[in-house]
C-alpha cells in the first residue's frame, strides 16, 4: 500500500501525461495484488483486466488525439488547494479513530446481511462462489442498474464522438496510426499476438461459464473478451478488426445483453414470481437459480464486451 | 496497538487526498480524470479493507473452511470497477470533443476563449 501512495504522488508531480498514464496502469495492477491479499479474488480479477488493460488503452488513445504534455501553470491557486486537501485529510483521519480495527470479525459490517449470504446461499442457490450468488441473485436489481449505466455510457461515447463529420479538424496523430509501421513489420508481435488471441478469447469464455464455481463472471469475461479484439486491432489493423466485428454487430450485442437480463426478470414475472426471482424458472428452485444466474451473467458479459469494443473503436476511429 | 489496525484506512485517505488534489489543482483535463481514477481506487480499497476478516479466506464455499471474508463489498466494488471504466471512457470522450471545439485541453484556456466574442 505504501507503494501505491508513492505512485500516487508521482502521478501528481509528473507533467508528461504519457508517463502518468503508464503509472496509472501500474497503480491498478498494484491495487489488484492488494485485493488478492485481502481475499477479494473476483475484484482483483476485474481490476487487473480493466485498470491495467482497457482504461490504459483508452487513456493512450485520448492522449494521441490531444496532447501528451501538460502545460506548467503558475502555482497561484494550488497552495490553497494543498491546504484544503490537508485539512480534509485531517478531518477524515479523525473520523477513522472510531472505525473498527483492520480484520476485526466483530465489526458491524460483518453482522448485517453478510452472514445470511454466507450460510444460506449454499442451500438456496447451490453455487460455491458467494460473490456470484449475491451479484446475480440476491442483489440482482443493483447489477441490472449497473449494466444499464455501462450501456448508457457506451451510448454516450458513441453520441459524443461517434460521428466523424462533427468535428472541424481531426488530429491525425492517432496512437494506432503512429505505431502501425513498426508493429506490422514486427514478427514477434504478430506471431505472439496470433498465438495469444485465441487463448484470450477461450479464457474469457471459461471465466464467463465457470464464474459460478470459481472467481469470474460476466463483468470480467466481457472485459477480457473485449481486450482480445482490442489487441488484434492494435497490432494489425483497425479496419480489418472492424470488418471482423462490425459496428452493427457490437451495437446489437450491446442492446441484446441488457434485454436478456431484463427478459430473464420479466420471465420470472410471467411464471408467477417476482421480478428477477429465478426460483420459478425451473421446476426445482435451485436449478431455476442456476439457470437464471447463468443467463443473467451471459447478458452482463455480452453488454460489457460490446460496450468496451465499441468504445475502443469509437476512440480509434477518430483518425479517419 | 489499536492504532496499527487503522493504518490501512490512513493510507486510503492519503490516496484519496492525492486524487482530490490532482482534480482541484490541475488544469489539464486528462490529468483531472486520472485524479478522479485515483480517488475512485482509494474508495475501492477502503471497501475491500472493511470486508477483510482476520483468518478468513476468499468467499468461495469449500469443505472445511468456516471463516470467509465479507462477500457483499466485493460485489459492490466488482461492478463499480467496470462502471468506473465506462464512465471514464465517457469523460475521455468529452475531453476529445472539447479538444475538437477549442483546440486545447487546459481548463483556463478554453474558459478564456469563451469570454471572447
Amino acid at each position: 500500500m505504501g507503494f501505491m501512495a508513492v505512485i500516487g504522488f508521482a502521478v501528481a508531480r509528473l507533467r508528461n501525461l504519457f508517463a502518468v498514464v503508464m503509472l496509472t496502469g501500474l497503480f491498478s495492477l498494484t491495487a489488484a495484488v492488494l485485493y488478492v491479499i485481502l481475499d477479494a479474488v473476483d475484484v482483483a480479477f476485474t481490476e487487473a483486466a480493466v485498470g491495467a488493460g482497457i482504461s490504459t488503452v483508452l487513456m493512450l488513445g485520448t492522449l494521441a488525439l490531444t496532447s501528451s504534455e501538460e502545460r506548467v501553470e503558475k502555482s497561484g491557486g494550488s497552495k490553497w488547494a494543498l491546504v484544503l486537501v490537508v485539512v480534509t485529510g485531517c478531518v477524515l483521519v479523525y473520523g477513522t479513530l472510531d472505525m473498527p480495527p483492520f480484520g476485526d470479525p466483530t465489526a458491524a459490517i460483518h453482522h448485517h446481511v453478510a452472514p445470511y449470504y454466507l450460510e444460506k446461499s449454499g442451500q438456496e442457490i447451490g453455487l460455491p462462489n458467494v460473490v456470484t450468488s449475491v451479484l446475480a441473485s440476491y442483489r440482482g436489481y443493483d447489477t441490472l442498474g449497473e449494466v444499464f449505466v455501462i450501456f448508457t455510457a457506451a451510448i454516450g461515447v458513441l453520441l459524443i464522438i461517434g460521428r466523424p463529420q462533427f468535428g472541424r479538424r481531426r488530429s491525425h496523430r492517432m496512437l494506432v496510426g503512429e505505431l502501425h509501421e513498426s508493429m506490422r513489420t514486427n514478427v514477434i508481435l504478430r506471431v505472439g499476438s496470433k498465438l495469444l488471441i485465441p487463448v484470450i478469447l477461450l479464457f474469457a469464455l471459461y471465466v464467463q461459464w465457470h464464474g459460478d464455481f470459481g472467481p469470474g463472471g460476466g463483468f470480467q469475461a466481457g472485459v477480457i473478451f473485449a481486450s482480445g479484439f482490442i489487441l488484434y486491432a492494435l497490432i494489425f489493423d483497425i479496419d480489418t478488426a472492424r470488418t471482423m466485428i462490425p459496428a452493427r454487430t457490437t451495437r446489437l450485442f450491446l442492446v441484446f445483453g441488457v434485454l436478456l437480463y431484463t427478459g430473464v426478470g420479466v420471465a420470472g414475472l410471467f411464471l408467477g414470481g417476482n421480478f428477477l426471482d429465478y426460483s420459478v424458472l425451473a421446476a426445482n428452485p435451485v436449478s431455476g437459480q442456476h439457470l437464471g444466474i447463468l443467463l443473467v451473467e451471459f447478458g452482463v458479459g455480452l453488454t460489457v464486451a460490446a460496450a468496451m469494443i465499441s468504445i475502443f473503436f469509437t476512440f480509434a476511429h477518430q483518425e479517419h | 496497538m489499536e492504532l496499527i489496525g487503522l493504518i490501512n484506512y490512513w493510507i486510503v485517505i492519503v490516496l484519496m487526498m492525492t486524487g482530490f488534489y490532482i482534480v482541484i489543482a490541475h488544469d489539464n483535463l486528462v490529468k483531472k480524470i486520472v485524479g478522479l481514477n485515483i480517488f475512485q481506487v482509494s474508495v475501492f480499497v477502503f471497501y475491500i479493507t472493511m470486508a477483510k476478516v482476520k483468518g478468513g479466506t476468499a468467499p468461495i464455499l469449500a469443505e472445511g473452511i468456516t471463516t470467509y471474508s465479507n462477500p457483499l463489498p466485493h460485489v459492490l466494488i466488482l461492478t463499480a470497477i467496470v462502471v468506473g471504466v465506462a464512465t471514464t471512457a465517457l469523460g475521455l470522450a468529452l475531453v476529445v470533443r472539447i479538444r475538437d471545439a477549442y483546440g486545447t485541453i487546459e481548463d483556463d484556456d478554453f474558459e478564456n476563449q469563451d469570454g471572447e466574442p
